[in-house]
């Protein structure tokens, strides 16, 4: 579901004499549908860069992005952005979101996004909600007004609303507690049974272990330091 | 967002050919080339001076470009090139398909005609005869821009700066165009208002289907509205992709100098 061959990744910074930063080489990575694989490495290795990499914010420098049929590093805006509505999900770790618009409507935008009821998506979204215990007062509040914790699990309840067959997950656990965990975990695994392909970073060992069927080091993909 | 399919063959809705406007030796906007997909909505980005009004005022059909095309895909005759075609038809083109939002609401608005007559003179000028039927549909479209039907009577000089820009987005939206050209609709609006504007945007786009092109200079408007999104210096087009992509990982040195100069809230 997920192929990357020979993706490599570096930064230009043309206002600071034109340094080239590589920080990323020879990535080769498969994830088939039903799968989970856990990006491990040290903090700055680059499992968000190679996240971004594969939802298309980051340019490939060169190689081949494979998400589904389509190539991420040469699709052009349009096919990238039907690839998100109908494909490809991603949690984040920050929630971005128009200001004013309820924690509900929020939640119900990706299934509106590609065509189901309103009637039926503020259903998925409220059952969502009420699963990860966002109190229902919350959901007719914009989430900008909630709490860390609280905007972390609209933001899960965002992303597991429309069923993608592929799945970015960015450190979807690090500020929950035990039972919100589980949720999340069991979220995730309802994912893998009915056939999705999931990349995911989790700090949390325990977690990680539970969900995840095989780990990456992406710190093997750090450009060879010049000798 | 867009409601666009994705689909190879999909016939874009607007295309853009090497476009030029020049201001005497000076350039205005040069050699501007994209296509614009049903659904779609794209922002222009740049300093005050970079050109951008100026590529959407030649768009519209306001100035005429020294050379290039603009190609659109009309109902009824399909792509044609709206810098060659006749004025009259340019003009209906204008009142149909097409909506201009101006970064002043008084631009567009006609200020000592009263809210009603503002949304009715459009649906006036597309062959609305019925007068009560006028009414229901301006008194539908002020609620749906958020302006109570109360105000239905009074004249656009006594709503506030917010209130004119919805009603003049009101105004563009009663025809059902299929493009909305906005020049800095948030603009010298205050940040509560300028979330609401952005709120009903987003909702008016997805549930009409619309395509919009934006002029703005807040990147983070275009972040919230913008699928696609192009940068301008000079009056060239330096960049343009995918709106999170241009911003998350910009690859020219004038937006990443852009995008690091933006203050954090």
């Amino acid at each position: 579901m997920i192929e990357l061959e020979n993706v490599s990744k570096s930064f230009t910074l043309h206002n600071q004499g034109g340094a080239v930063i590589p920080v990323m080489e020879r990535v080769n990575l498969t994830v088939a549908p039903g799968e989970c694989v856990g990006l491990v490495g040290a903090s700055g290795a680059g499992k968000s860069t190679l996240m971004r990499l594969i939802y298309g914010n980051y340019l490939a420098a060169a190689g081949r992005v494979m998400v589904g049929d389509l190539d991420v590093a040469q699709a052009a805006p349009r096919q990238i952005i039907a690839l998100r509505r109908e494909t490809l999900g991603y949690v984040s770790q920050f929630l971005r979101v128009v200001p004013r618009v309820a924690a509900l409507d929020v939640v119900a935008e990706p299934l509106l996004a590609v065509g189901t009821s309103q009637a039926v998506a503020r259903d998925k979204a409220a059952s969502l909600l009420a699963e990860l215990n966002i109190p229902e007062r919350l959901w007719s509040l914009s989430p900008t007004t909630f709490s860390g914790g609280e905007q972390q699990r609209v933001n899960i309840a965002r992303g597991f609303a429309y069923d993608y067959p592929a799945l970015l997950l960015d450190e979807p656990t690090a500020s929950l507690d035990a039972k919100n965990r589980a949720t999340v975990l069991r979220l995730v695994e309802g994912a893998k049974a009915r056939g999705a392909a999931i990349i995911g970073i989790f700090h949390d060992e325990a977690t990680r272990d539970q969900v995840c069927d095989r780990f990456v080091d992406v710190s093997v993909f750090s450009p060879q330091v010049a000798a | 967002m867009s409601a666009s399919t994705g689909e190879q063959d999909m016939t874009p809705l607007m295309q853009v050919k090497a476009l030029t406007k020049m201001y005497g030796h000076r350039i205005g906007c040069k050699n501007v080339s994209f296509d614009l997909y049903p659904g779609e909505v794209m922002g222009i980005v740049g300093e005050s001076g970079s050109g951008k009004s100026t590529l959407l005022n030649a768009m519209a059909g306001h100035h005429a470009p020294d050379c290039g095309e603009v190609v659109f895909d009309t109902r009824a005759d399909g792509p044609v090139d709206t810098c060659t075609m006749s004025e009259p038809a340019r003009r209906m083109l204008g009142r149909t398909d097409w909506a201009f939002v101006h970064q002043h609401a008084r631009d567009g608005l006609r200020m000592s005609v009263s809210a009603g007559g503002n949304i009715g003179e459009r649906l006036m000028a597309v062959g609305g005869r019925h007068y009560g039927e006028i009414r229901d549909q301006a008194a539908d479209w002020l609620g749906r821009v958020e302006i109570s039907d109360s105000r239905i009577d009074d004249r656009p000089s006594d709503f506030s700066g917010g209130m004119q820009q919805r009603l003049q987005i009101a105004r563009n939206l009663v025809t059902g165009p299929r493009l909305v050209f906005m020049d800095e609709p948030t603009g010298g609006l205050d940040v509560s208002v300028q979330a609401r504007l952005l709120d009903l945007l987003r909702s008016l786009v997805r549930e009409m289907g619309l395509s919009a092109i934006i002029v703005t200079h807040d990147l983070a408007v275009v972040r919230l509205l913008a699928d696609r999104l192009m940068v301008m210096k000079d009056g060239y087009v330096v960049e343009s992709g995918l709106t999170d992509q241009v911003l998350d990982d910009p690859q020219h040195a004038y937006t990443q100098l852009l995008v690091s100069s933006v203050l954090q809230v």
